[in-house]
């Protein structure tokens, strides 16, 4: 059965995608709105340290932000206008996050003055992982890990393949796909240009299935680019995660604790290599960035440009509103994205998407016992078997949970998708997972 | 825009929508045409053994079971009431009511409640209650009375409580196909096993409602098939090479597939997930491990049926089949680079 199917890795569950309301919308740009609020955190690693005073006037596209340590990167104005404040500020996660807040200048035309282009033939290894740095780019889809740590090799280790990421799994997401069908020179561009400056032996696209034209668009774009193709895969979630793509397109299984470095993989989305060519070809850094609208909950669903820092209430109005009946805003994919507890938080440079869902589709049920019928077993893409970590979190017994590989989970959520009896599994594991962390953390502090 | 109240739950958002009371359901509808050619062959006396044992299962579970880890009701999720309806279908049509609501009582409070409730239990709650009938009833759990039309009602159904003999002189009773084999060695054609004009438990003398309802149960990925397959995959070839050696001496694969309890307990109580092995690997081994015995139990054992005991007895060795099968985690060990 595997010779005739196309790759996917093994697993897995198949949620509704629901891409049909947006895929064939194009990205629109979003209209400037008044204030912009730019987390100093927003991406994993340091947080950014701000350039700029209260009071000062600032174009599109200038540095408001240098990178706070080596895992972080620049910060950037989404728009010409005067810093109103830098202080605390809701964030998405819930938290009152440092912040540069702009206040955009009405009359200003918003042109983006870029640099100049640069040809990253002509950089060294170090001058190349620091403009990527400069450009302010992080993985776009979604953990936003700054882009160019990617590039530093450790001593000894090399990359041999590049995969670009055009699974797109999540339900509704569908910016990716606009962004291959719409861009795809400039995904292959950028995959170019990394390919190049790590020396890469092959460079792998993976889509779904369920993108059909932007495969064409893509094998189009490559038209005979050697060392260069696309791997067309079977739809299925989580494919668009790391281990899993690379176990999807080569079979292998990225081993316990390692990344995918260690089997001389690196995986890089397709919105980031666009970012990239953007960067080095037009000399546009990361100021904005193209997500989704979607789910039942939004009136007119759509994909947009929106800039870094524009309110999540902004968009949602443009897209003329939510609807009375929604009842949770996703920022991300419905799968692995989180819930907004409000909407005057910013979009953030890894926010793909803003998902409303109703009653209908979180579909809140009674909790029943776990029956073993092992569905969470058989969806489980890591191999885990979620019903017992399930039931060993909720009885506390963490030191026995690393036994079964807890730390192996990739929280996908494929096993409460899945779960029958409504079971919170992937939350229960989640708790498990930051208990061993934070006693870990603690033994370490005592010794 | 007015911002609708938001709950802030975790992520995922989304369900499959697969419920356990749907998958409670999907097993009750799959015993309707079971219950059917029950009530065909064995009349009045089958739907009244069947709602006895089931109200027994029910009124414990009503009485004594835990809520659910929400706080709702025990009775929602289906499954007392499903454990009544199967431990009914393996009863015989003459059985004293009395003893068939006792059986599903004691079905659901010894093989489910005691252990925890729903989940927790080692062995098939219906198959719990019918061996403590076995048991406790030797004469009236193995007193067969032939099948007797749509209207038929057996007269011992009604025997009180400890009081009256469960069959007295005037029932008619008969030989099961699989106690002509035992001890007359004498082989009933293949066409009445399927058909199901025979004597035996209620719900396992047609075999063809019985394949009905795993077709239907397969299809629906209610259970896992693995485990009817590898029952009657085990039990097809080992019979098939005693056959092969000797078939004066040994029943064909055929009659040992179609006759008795075999398909009834391959496809409604081997694959109570709560009992069997969770990982695939573990379900061929718990198939294997039914069939093998109930060739044993029959061929060479003292009982003519073994199909009980041998689920009872993997269900035991359940927990350990589940370690020994446990699936390797992505990324510990093989095909890794």
């Amino acid at each position: 059965m595997k010779g005739l199917l196309p790759p996917s890795f093994r697993h897995g569950v198949h949620p509704h995608g629901h891409k049909e309301d947006t895929e064939n919308l194009p990205i629109q740009r979003m209209p400037f709105v008044e204030r912009y609020v730019l987390p100093l955190s927003q991406h994993t690693g340091a947080p950014v340290v701000p350039v700029v005073r209260v009071g000062e006037r600032v174009r599109r596209g200038q540095l408001v932000g240098e990178p706070g340590g080596f895992v972080s990167m620049s910060l950037h104005s989404p728009v010409t206008g005067r810093v109103e404040v830098i202080g605390p500020r809701p964030h998405p996660n819930g938290k009152l996050v440092e912040a540069i807040v702009i206040v955009a200048d009405p009359y200003a035309t918003q042109r983006l003055e870029a640099g100049p282009p640069v040809d990253p033939r002509s950089l060294s290894d170090a001058d190349f992982i620091a403009h990527v740095q400069k450009a302010g780019l992080v993985g776009m889809g979604g953990a936003a890990f700054p882009t160019h740590v990617k590039y530093k090799l450790p001593e000894g280790k090399r990359i041999r393949r590049l995969v670009v990421n055009g699974a797109e799994c999540e339900p509704y997401l569908t910016t990716d796909h606009r962004t291959m069908l719409e861009r795809p020179d400039a995904v292959v561009r950028g995959a170019a240009i990394v390919a190049e400056r790590l020396g890469v032996e092959e460079t792998v696209i993976g889509v779904e299935l369920n993108k059909p034209d932007a495969i064409r668009a893509l094998e189009g774009a490559l038209n005979g680019t050697p060392n260069m193709r696309v791997v067309p895969l079977r739809v299925k979630y989580p494919q668009g995660a790391e281990k899993m793509l690379i176990h999807a397109i080569y079979g292998e299984e990225v081993p316990s604790g390692k990344l995918p470095l260690d089997v001389e993989t690196l995986v890089n989305n397709v919105a980031t290599m666009v970012g990239l060519a953007d960067y080095f070809d037009r000399g546009r850094p990361m100021i904005e960035r193209a997500l989704t609208v979607a789910g039942p909950g939004v009136e007119s669903p759509g994909n947009l440009m929106v800039p870094i820092g524009t309110p999540v209430r902004a968009v949602l109005e443009h897209c003329g509103g939510l609807g009375e009946d929604t009842r949770e805003v996703v920022m991300g994919g419905p799968m692995m994205g989180s819930p907004l507890a409000s909407l005057d938080v910013p979009v953030l440079k890894g926010t793909s998407g803003l998902i409303a869902l109703t009653d209908q589709e979180i579909r809140r049920t009674h909790e029943y016992s776990c029956i073993k019928c092992g569905r969470c077993v058989e969806a489980c893409p890591q191999f885990l078997n979620p019903s017992r970590l399930q039931r060993l979190s909720r009885a506390g017994r963490f030191d026995e949970l690393e036994r079964f590989f807890v730390m192996d989970c990739v929280e996908c959520g494929s096993c409460s998708f899945a779960c029958p009896s409504g079971i919170p599994i992937v939350q229960l594991i989640r708790v498990a997972k930051s208990a061993i962390r934070e006693g870990k953390r603690k033994g370490k502090v005592a010794s | 825009m007015t911002t609708p109240r938001l709950l802030v739950q975790t992520a995922p958002f989304l369900r499959q929508g697969v419920t356990t009371p749907r998958l409670m359901g999907d097993v009750h509808l799959a015993l309707i045409p079971v219950v059917l050619a029950s009530v065909w062959y064995f009349g009045v006396s089958s739907l009244l053994v069947i709602v006895a044992a089931t109200l027994g299962a029910i009124g414990i579970e009503w009485l004594w079971g835990r809520p659910g880890p929400d706080g709702g009701s025990p009775l929602r999720d289906g499954s007392a009431a499903l454990t009544g309806v199967i431990l009914g279908l393996t009863l015989p049509p003459g059985l004293p009511l009395w003893m068939a609501f006792l059986g599903g009582a004691v079905g659901i409070g010894l093989g489910k409640l005691v252990w925890g409730g729903l989940g927790q239990n080692l062995f098939n709650p219906a198959l719990v209650g019918r061996a403590f009938l076995q048991a406790s009833f030797p004469i009236a759990i193995t007193t067969w009375s032939p099948p007797a039309g749509l209207w038929s009602v057996r007269p011992t159904n009604f025997a009180w409580p400890f009081m009256q003999a469960p069959a007295g002189p005037d029932v008619i009773t008969t030989a099961t196909p699989l106690n002509l084999m035992k001890f007359a060695h004498q082989a009933t054609p293949v066409a009445d096993l399927l058909r199901g004009n025979i004597a035996g438990s209620l719900g396992e003398t047609s075999a063809i409602a019985v394949i009905l309802a795993g077709l239907y149960l397969t299809l629906r990925r209610t259970f896992d098939w693995r485990i009817p397959a590898s029952v009657v995959i085990t039990v097809a070839v080992f019979s098939g090479i005693l056959f092969a050696l000797a078939p004066e001496r040994y029943p064909s694969p055929l009659f040992m597939i179609f006759s008795g309890g075999l398909l009834f307990g391959a496809v409604f109580m081997a694959t109570d997930p709560v009992t069997s092995p969770l990982a695939p690997r573990g379900a061929w081994i718990f198939g294997f491990g039914i069939g093998a015995l109930v060739v044993l139990i029959r061929v060479w054992g003292g009982l003519p049926e073994g199909v009980m005991y041998a689920i009872l007895l993997m269900n035991a060795v359940s927990p350990l089949i589940e370690r020994v099968s446990q699936q390797r985690a992505f990324g510990h060990g093989r095909k890794t680079a």
